[in-house]
């Protein structure tokens, strides 16, 4: 690792993904991402890459899947309305089994919603997301510093299982500035005898494509498909703990929340109360088993989200309702404060919802 | 001695298409000019989505098949991978290029993307089962246009090689027909020089090939050739619409 910098979270991913061998990268302008296309713009000529600005979202995100099929590093962003319509080329780009990454810088919604951050894609992200049985990895940095290291990260697992693996920001991620230490070693590389790179006469043609007109094989195709997602479920799980060793509540929450929740956490344990907090890195996969485990230990959890309560429901599956779940949340674009969630924590300590 | 052989660039797979439907000679004539040019270890072809969707399985060079109307943002993606290296087609119907991908196909060729579209237009949504599209000539019956295409209540057809006339970005558009055995050959000069126009460097190429659906048209083969020289070809006239290296030779 190198000098640290100061960057804005949106500058730390584009920056990372460079360093990550990423070399094409297609946008379209939505706040509040535009950074990550405004740093490529400068960058990309620079190193040798292609920087390009798309009609839509549409066709950025089907330039990527084009890239993808040829076996190069290549990247999209947006912010929640354009990663809507990005959703239809995600669903291609894993029904084709090519890699990429797109980042969702979040705000709020539906529809136009707001440029406010918010946590309220979640669903989209973590379900899939568009037409079709697939998933896509997704991974929610929580600091500058994370925004480069989880890209760096993302582009190597969408390369190692070949799929769409997303990092799930949201405004104040990327707004922010932080001191980051960027990566100085050389990317990591993958076989991919499967690109389309031009036959050179000297194999069989490649095809990508997602279309099975036979149910039989798009069956095969598919549970093949998830297969491959449950070694992931069983490999890549990502998150942290945070004092929960001896902890009687959980904290459950991601990214920009997670780090409200800490202080929030520091000072319920002032007051005494045996508070700790599980942090999903990967929302998928999510970390259901350390979830699962800290149901036997732990009296009550608190899912801290900006939105109306989406994480709430796997923290509850993982969880198996063995004990009550309490969600902590602001929307629209609001973000929760310490004092907010230290009274909700106080609120669980005493037996539960007022 | 003249040997009549099948192009190396087509696979032996058989088609699929309908009797009478001319994708098979369009098909040929682009397998024969990437034989031509030496090419097909370095094409790599983009598939719609529509009735040639498969045509990944008759070229035996590289292919990707595309969302509905995105394969001129598909291709700028695989041309842009490896400019230097990749010859890069796409093969749409008109439902594909005209409808749903119209922004594609404009920007591509706005962008003056080094690439080439081989664009068949046959008035009609075909695999679907003979929709209204929006090249349907005024008064034609489809399913969704039962009484006829009424352009008080939804218009006239997209013209594309004369709407991309006035693009900067296009190089290169012609439109041709496979009607008759002059025509064939006129299109196969075009499609060839539309690829060339990619090994030069020259950027967008779009060659619109008027083409019959007899199936969902409801006419025999031979009618359908027919049907096409009385309706589509005063409607779509054929000929060069933009040549600008030919402009720049003047």
């Amino acid at each position: 690792m190198g000098e640290k910098v100061l960057m804005k979270g949106n500058e730390a991913i584009a920056e990372a993904a460079i360093r990550a061998g990423c070399m094409h990268y297609f946008g379209y302008p939505i706040t509040p991402q535009t950074e990550i296309a405004a740093y490529m713009a400068k960058r990309m000529p620079k190193v040798g890459g292609v920087f390009l600005q798309a009609e839509s979202e549409i066709a950025a995100i089907n330039m990527v899947l084009g890239v993808a099929a040829t076996g190069k590093r290549v990247m999209t962003s947006s912010s929640s309305p354009g990663v809507s319509l990005k959703s239809e080329g995600i669903s291609y780009i894993a029904g084709s089994d090519v890699p990429a990454l797109i980042v969702n810088v979040q705000r709020g919604g539906p529809g136009l919603g707001g440029i406010q951050p918010s946590q309220s894609d979640y669903f989209q992200a973590v379900k899939g997301g568009s037409h079709g049985d697939f998933m896509k990895i997704v991974l929610a940095p929580s600091s500058v510093q994370e925004m480069a290291s989880l890209t760096s990260t993302a582009f190597d697992l969408a390369d190692k299982y070949r799929m769409p693996a997303m990092i799930l920001a949201d405004g104040t991620m990327g707004q922010m500035m932080e001191p980051v230490e960027l990566p100085e070693t050389e990317p990591n590389t993958f076989d991919k005898p499967w690109a389309l790179t031009g036959t050179k006469g000297e194999r069989k043609h490649n095809i990508v494509n997602s279309l099975y007109l036979k149910p039989e094989e798009l069956e095969k195709t598919n549970f093949e498909r998830f297969a491959r997602y449950k070694t992931i479920e069983e490999n890549e799980v990502l998150y942290e703990e945070y004092l929960m060793d001896d902890a009687d509540i959980c904290v459950v929450s991601f990214g920009i929340t997670a780090r409200v929740a800490k202080n929030a956490i520091v000072e319920a344990r002032a007051k005494g109360i045996k508070v700790g907090m599980i942090r999903p890195i990967t929302l998928w996969p999510f970390p259901k088993k350390v979830l699962r485990e800290a149901a036997d230990k732990c009296k009550a959890f608190i899912s801290v989200e900006m939105n109306m309560g989406q994480m709430i429901e796997d923290v509850k599956l993982a969880t198996e309702c063995k004990k009550p779940v309490y969600l902590c949340n602001r929307t629209g674009g609001m973000i929760p404060s310490p004092e907010e969630v230290l009274a909700k924590i106080e609120e669980v300590n005493e037996g539960g919802d007022k | 001695m003249v040997v009549f052989e099948k192009p190396k660039t087509l696979t032996d797979a058989p088609l699929h298409y309908c009797p009478g439907c001319t994708h098979g000679i369009i098909h040929r004539l682009v397998a024969e000019v990437i034989d031509e040019l030496g090419i097909d270890g370095r094409t790599i072809g983009v598939a719609p989505v529509g009735c040639s969707v498969m045509a990944y399985d008759y070229f035996t060079c590289d292919f990707i098949q595309a969302p509905h109307g995105r394969a001129p943002a598909v291709a700028t993606g695989v041309k842009r991978a490896d400019p230097e290296n990749n010859i890069v087609f796409t093969y749409q119907g008109d439902g594909d290029l005209a409808a749903i991908g119209t922004a594609e196909t404009v920007h591509a060729a706005a962008r003056r993307e080094n690439i080439t579209v081989i664009f068949v237009n046959n008035a009609i949504y075909g695999m679907t089962g003979g929709q209204m599209a929006p090249t349907t000539l005024p008064g034609q019956v489809t399913q969704t246009s039962p009484y006829g295409r009424d352009v008080e209540t939804v218009g006239y057809p997209v013209k594309v090689c004369e709407l991309l006339q006035n693009v900067d970005g296009a190089a290169y558009l012609e439109r041709v027909a496979v009607n008759n055995p002059a025509n064939v050959r006129k299109a196969k000069a075009a499609i060839k020089k539309a690829f060339r126009n990619q090994l030069d460097g020259k950027g967008f190429s779009l060659i619109e090939v008027v083409s019959t659906c007899p199936t969902n048209w409801g006419l025999t083969p031979q009618k359908a050739l027919e049907w096409l020289e009385e309706n589509m070809l005063p409607y779509y006239p054929l000929g060069v619409y933009k040549d600008i290296y030919a402009e720049e030779a003047k």
